[in-house]
């Protein structure tokens, strides 16, 4: 596939396949494309040329979870209210997404009161909660505590062990073993 | 269905949460209201012959008020990524923002309404039309402006553009609900433009989502 973001050819002739259970890290320089990729997996952007297939269709919809940059926490609500809309789409139990990422006793704290971490623990609750196969991770330890990393890279081998995939986009070392790796061009 | 009601319900928790948005729109709406005969005296046939259009005005720029904060937030914090990402149509999120709006914004406008009616001494009669109007128009405004609102972000000062936007394509609105309401006061049938502001809502109601909803996903392209 390829992909331009504004006037500049980002993604030029990418091509990979992910089997079920399966883990590609994506590596490479800063402007790599690397962000731009997850975006495009993620349906948030449209290929320029190529095409991108899950499962034998074209329609993502509901079927994958994106985890940005952005830890899309809303702070005027409590941290188990940032999960209801999750909850509703994933019909998942919030609270015990909560509990899975070590954040079970805050659940009626404000998430302005939350640190960065927690934050990024929040939205990787989300990320459980919303049950899709694929997940779409943006450098998704960024900020964690080593204890944090050990429940993710948990969270991860009963994602995959139930036959879901990763993408994720690191520059810091994933806990996940057996992974393929696609490492992306240098940016201009 | 399940994603409207799933957006809808958030967004009405996060209302409920900055309750002080929801008032200044309504205290807006008085207070621009109450300059009127201040400027243009309290003579209650003057009065009463501006306070359908001012009324409307008022209305009309009070709910745009609210509107460039109706995607912002999400857009800036990464919220919007994960609507989309939901599985559920940018249209049908952009539907329930809409909806979100008007139980916000126009349904509390449409109940201030009649006091600041009443106290422009509106002639009898009047009212019902006036309020019955409102309610089609606020709705109206309520996709409009979630339209307009989608088409702007991501541009810059795109809360001066905003206004610009969508007060042209709601004047049809307010023609229709100021002559009913003069209809009503000079003992014609409101009906006719009562039905075509319907019409207008009935044409508004599939397009706007839909217009919001591409708008949307240009957005985060």
């Amino acid at each position: 596939m390829s992909c331009f973001r504004g006037d500049r050819l980002v993604l030029d002739g990418v091509s990979f396949s992910v089997p079920a259970g399966g883990a590609l890290l994506l590596t490479g320089p800063n402007g790599a494309g690397k962000s731009t990729l997850l975006r495009v997996l993620a349906g948030l952007k449209q290929v320029d040329a190529g095409r991108v297939r899950f499962d034998g269709s074209d329609d993502f919809a509901g079927r994958a979870a994106y985890l940005g940059h952005q830890d899309a926490v809303k702070p005027g609500l409590s941290v188990l209210e940032n999960l209801a809309f999750a909850a509703r789409i994933g019909g998942g139990d919030a609270a015990a997404a909560l509990a899975g990422v070590g954040l079970g006793s805050l659940g009626a704290l404000p998430a302005r009161m939350l640190s960065a971490g927690q934050k990024r623990r929040l939205a990787l609750a989300r990320l459980a909660l919303l049950g899709a196969a694929l997940w779409l991770l943006d450098e998704p330890t960024l900020g964690l505590d080593t204890a944090s990393v050990a429940r993710f890279g948990a969270a991860l081998a009963a994602h995959r062990a139930a036959g879901g995939v990763v993408v994720a986009a690191t520059h810091l070392p994933l806990p996940m073993g057996d992974t393929e790796t696609l490492v992306m061009g240098a940016g201009l | 269905m399940t994603g409207f009601i799933a957006v809808l319900s958030r967004e009405l928790r996060l209302a409920a949460r900055h309750g002080a948005d929801t008032l200044g729109a309504l205290l807006f709406f008085f207070v621009a209201g109450a300059l009127f005969p201040l400027a243009i005296g309290p003579g209650p046939q003057t009065l009463a012959k501006i306070a359908p259009g001012v009324v409307w005005v008022c209305a009309l720029l009070a709910a745009l008020l609210p509107l460039d904060r109706l995607f912002g937030g999400d857009f800036e914090d990464g919220s919007l990524d994960q609507l989309l990402v939901s599985g559920t149509p940018a249209s049908v999120v952009a539907a329930a923002k809409a909806g979100a709006h008007w139980a916000v914004t126009g349904l509390p406008l449409l109940v201030a309404a009649a006091p600041l009616a009443v106290m422009l001494q509106v002639k009898d009669g009047v009212l019902p039309v006036l309020l019955g109007g409102l309610a089609a128009g606020t709705a109206v405004l309520s996709l409009l402006g979630t339209a307009g609102a989608a088409i702007v972000l991501g541009a810059r000062r795109g809360g001066v553009l905003l206004p610009v936007l969508v007060l042209p394509l709601a004047v049809p609105v307010l023609i229709f609900g100021t002559l009913a309401a003069d209809a009503a006061g000079t003992g014609m049938s409101p009906r006719p433009a009562l039905l075509l502001l319907g019409a207008f809502l009935a044409a508004c109601l599939p397009l706007c989502p839909v217009a919001a909803g591409a708008a949307l996903r240009a957005a985060v392209d």
